[in-house]
């Protein structure tokens, strides 16, 4: 018993899924994504994604500052550069992504670019989420605030600040959300010590 | 056209407040403005919250929320354990709604999986996740009354929400923190008597909604108190990212269940009240029909469960997944090792990362689970609804009175464990 890790299920297409190109009938909903079935199986890089979602309203605004893009159990992730996160957010704004649903981080250390910074945001007009994520160097941790977009960013972006250490230029007030003020380091990044003294 | 924030659509911290206080020699009335603390242990806070204020006589000048006394790195946990073993610590971030946390968390890492849920199993989450609903919307509805000073309410509200922990004891073994959602399903067959017990409370609940609202809707005390108060317009809930009822009572026609449907919620009949009014009535109002909504979702659900045989699976057919029962367990050897490798090394989950909301009672609820391949998550970030609608305080209270940040707070119906996480 042990050694080998347990095989992966298959995954599988979902209930929404269907063959690239087939068409469905017409279906209830405003959704646009319905009239053109969604692509089944992860698609990885911004070619290969937009050329399967040429309808979608999110590749459609944020093609031009793509620089990579990922499918992925029917969700789609767009990587922006750290510089125009500000311009994307507008252009998804515009594009009917009007809501700012989440931002949070993810450390990929000890890899480089190490952050993550992942915003969630949706259109509550065509029912439809996007990811957009930024990656950032350790050497330059910072980046520009989206408060002027939207200011339900403010407190993430201060978690993010407090758990990460990620620095966002601009924000009105960036203290400490959670931890204590004169806290030291950062506790969601993967070298924080969950156990001893320091 | 991306809409500009407005200088006062600037959330201020505390040092704002503080300093604002400061620079201003006079109020506009001619006084000297003061900054009051409030909280961290106010009763009215429903939990630990605390406030700083400037004030001008008793009028709010602004205002900023101070959060983090509950931070306990559930966040950080999550990383050290394996993947069903995070589910308890789903309850203990929004104790109110355990099975809600319980639900998003679950729905997040089978959609990482691929898995199908028996429909059975779908039935009853859905059931059990209404009757959360009507839970938490009393605990609100009775805290809230209470601390506007109409006491009766809140032993009404308690009364009906110790039935509903009767039910969720005899389903899970626990009254709050419930962990009853596994990954793949459910962890246990409901008990004798557990429809008969839903049956009897739905049968009763709608009445006493209405003994609630005889003892508030039309009670002249409760419409002075909270009519026309901390207004929310719909611009600004979209703005400060707030969802769930707050949202429905600004004149926000969304909700997950109906427009994003997850767990078979799309096979259901019910209405999503809306009023437009955006104050703390209104709030009031959409809560209370929610909980007649919600009724009605349970009827149909219980109808449903009550349709399918007892010998339908509570499970998914994933047996490096799931753990296996007791009886095959000590029967077979296959499900002895299957049982011992997930114990004992968990399962892998195939590298990626979703995003799963849910409608909890208060708002959206989303779970971004990202996997690198192992059998523990890599990251869990819980997108908590009371956090951004905590922002939005200061919007609602400015200007009002310093008795109104009590019905504002009590009407937003936050619970900061899932704030601090």
């Amino acid at each position: 018993v042990g050694g080998t890790p347990n095989p992966l299920p298959v995954p599988n297409p979902g209930p929404t899924a269907q063959a690239p190109g087939a068409h469905s009938g017409p279906e209830p909903g405003p959704d646009p994504l319905r009239e053109r079935p969604n692509p089944t199986g992860p698609l990885f890089g911004k070619e290969d994604v937009f050329a399967a979602l040429p309808e979608n309203s999110a590749v459609k605004a944020l093609a031009p500052l793509a620089i990579d893009a990922k499918w992925d159990r029917q969700e789609l992730t767009i990587t922006v550069a750290k510089d125009s996160i500000v311009a994307a957010c507008e252009a998804s704004n515009s594009a009917g992504f009007t809501f700012f649903e989440d931002l949070t981080a993810v450390d990929w250390y000890p890899q480089e670019p190490r952050i993550q910074l992942s915003y969630h945001l949706l259109s509550m007009s065509l029912k439809q989420r996007v990811r957009v994520t930024v990656r950032l160097d350790s050497a330059d941790l910072s980046i520009s605030t989206i408060t002027p977009v939207w200011p339900a960013a403010n407190f993430y972006e201060r978690e993010v600040f407090d758990l990460f250490g990620v620095n966002f230029l601009g924000h009105p007030r960036l203290t400490r959300i959670m931890m204590p003020d004169n806290w030291d380091g950062h506790p969601l990044r993967k070298d924080y010590p969950v156990e001893g003294y320091r | 056209m991306a809409p500009v924030a407005a200088p006062d659509m600037i959330i201020p911290g505390i040092e704002d407040v503080v300093a604002d206080s400061q620079r201003r020699d006079t109020s506009p009335t001619g006084q000297h403005p003061m900054v009051l603390n409030m909280g961290p242990q106010h009763p009215s806070t429903h939990g630990v919250l605390r406030l700083v204020l400037e004030i001008d006589g008793e009028a709010i000048v602004s205002l900023a929320p101070d959060i983090g006394y509950l931070h306990t790195g559930i966040e950080k946990t999550c990383e050290a354990k394996f993947y069903q073993q995070v589910v308890p610590l789903t309850d203990r971030i929004d104790y109110l709604c355990p099975m809600t946390n319980n639900l998003a968390y679950c729905l997040a890492v089978e959609k990482l999986l691929a898995l199908e849920i028996p429909e059975r199993a779908q039935v009853l989450r859905v059931l059990l996740n209404e009757l959360t609903r009507i839970q938490s919307h009393l605990v609100w509805l009775g805290t809230h009354a209470m601390d506007i000073g109409a006491l009766t309410v809140f032993l009404y509200c308690f009364r009906e929400r110790e039935e509903l922990l009767r039910i969720f004891e005899a389903v899970s073994g626990q009254r709050m923190m419930t962990s009853y959602f596994r990954i793949g399903g459910v962890s246990l067959e409901p008990p004798l008597g557990f429809a008969d017990a839903v049956q009897k409370f739905l049968n009763s609940f709608p009445e006493k909604i209405d003994q609630y609202e005889n003892l508030l809707t039309g009670n002249p005390i409760w419409i002075g108190r909270i009519k026309n108060v901390g207004f929310l317009s719909a611009e600004d809930a979209i703005a400060l990212g707030v969802t769930g009822p707050p949202a429905r009572a600004s004149g926000i026609d969304w909700d997950l269940r109906r427009d994003m449907p997850y767990s078979g919620y799309e096979n259901y009949e019910f209405n999503v009240p809306v009023s437009t009014d955006g104050d703390v009535w209104a709030r009031y109002i959409v809560r209370v029909q929610e909980m007649r909504e919600s009724v009605k979702i349970c009827q149909q659900a219980l109808d449903r469960y009550l349709s399918f045989p007892t010998s339908a699976r509570l499970v998914a057919d994933a047996p490096k997944i799931i753990l296996p029962n007791r009886e095959q367990m000590k029967t077979q050897m296959e499900s002895l090792i299957h049982h011992f490798k997930i114990v004992t090394e968990g399962f892998a989950v195939p590298a990626g990362e979703v995003y799963l909301a849910v409608e909890s009672p208060r708002g959206e609820m989303g779970y971004y689970v990202v996997s690198d391949g192992t059998a523990k998550p890599y990251r869990v970030h819980m997108r908590n609804p009371s956090f951004a609608t905590l922002q939005a305080l200061e919007k609602m209270c400015k200007g009002r009175l310093l008795a109104d940040v009590v019905a504002v707070i009590g009407s937003i119906d936050i619970v900061l464990g899932e704030i601090d996480r």
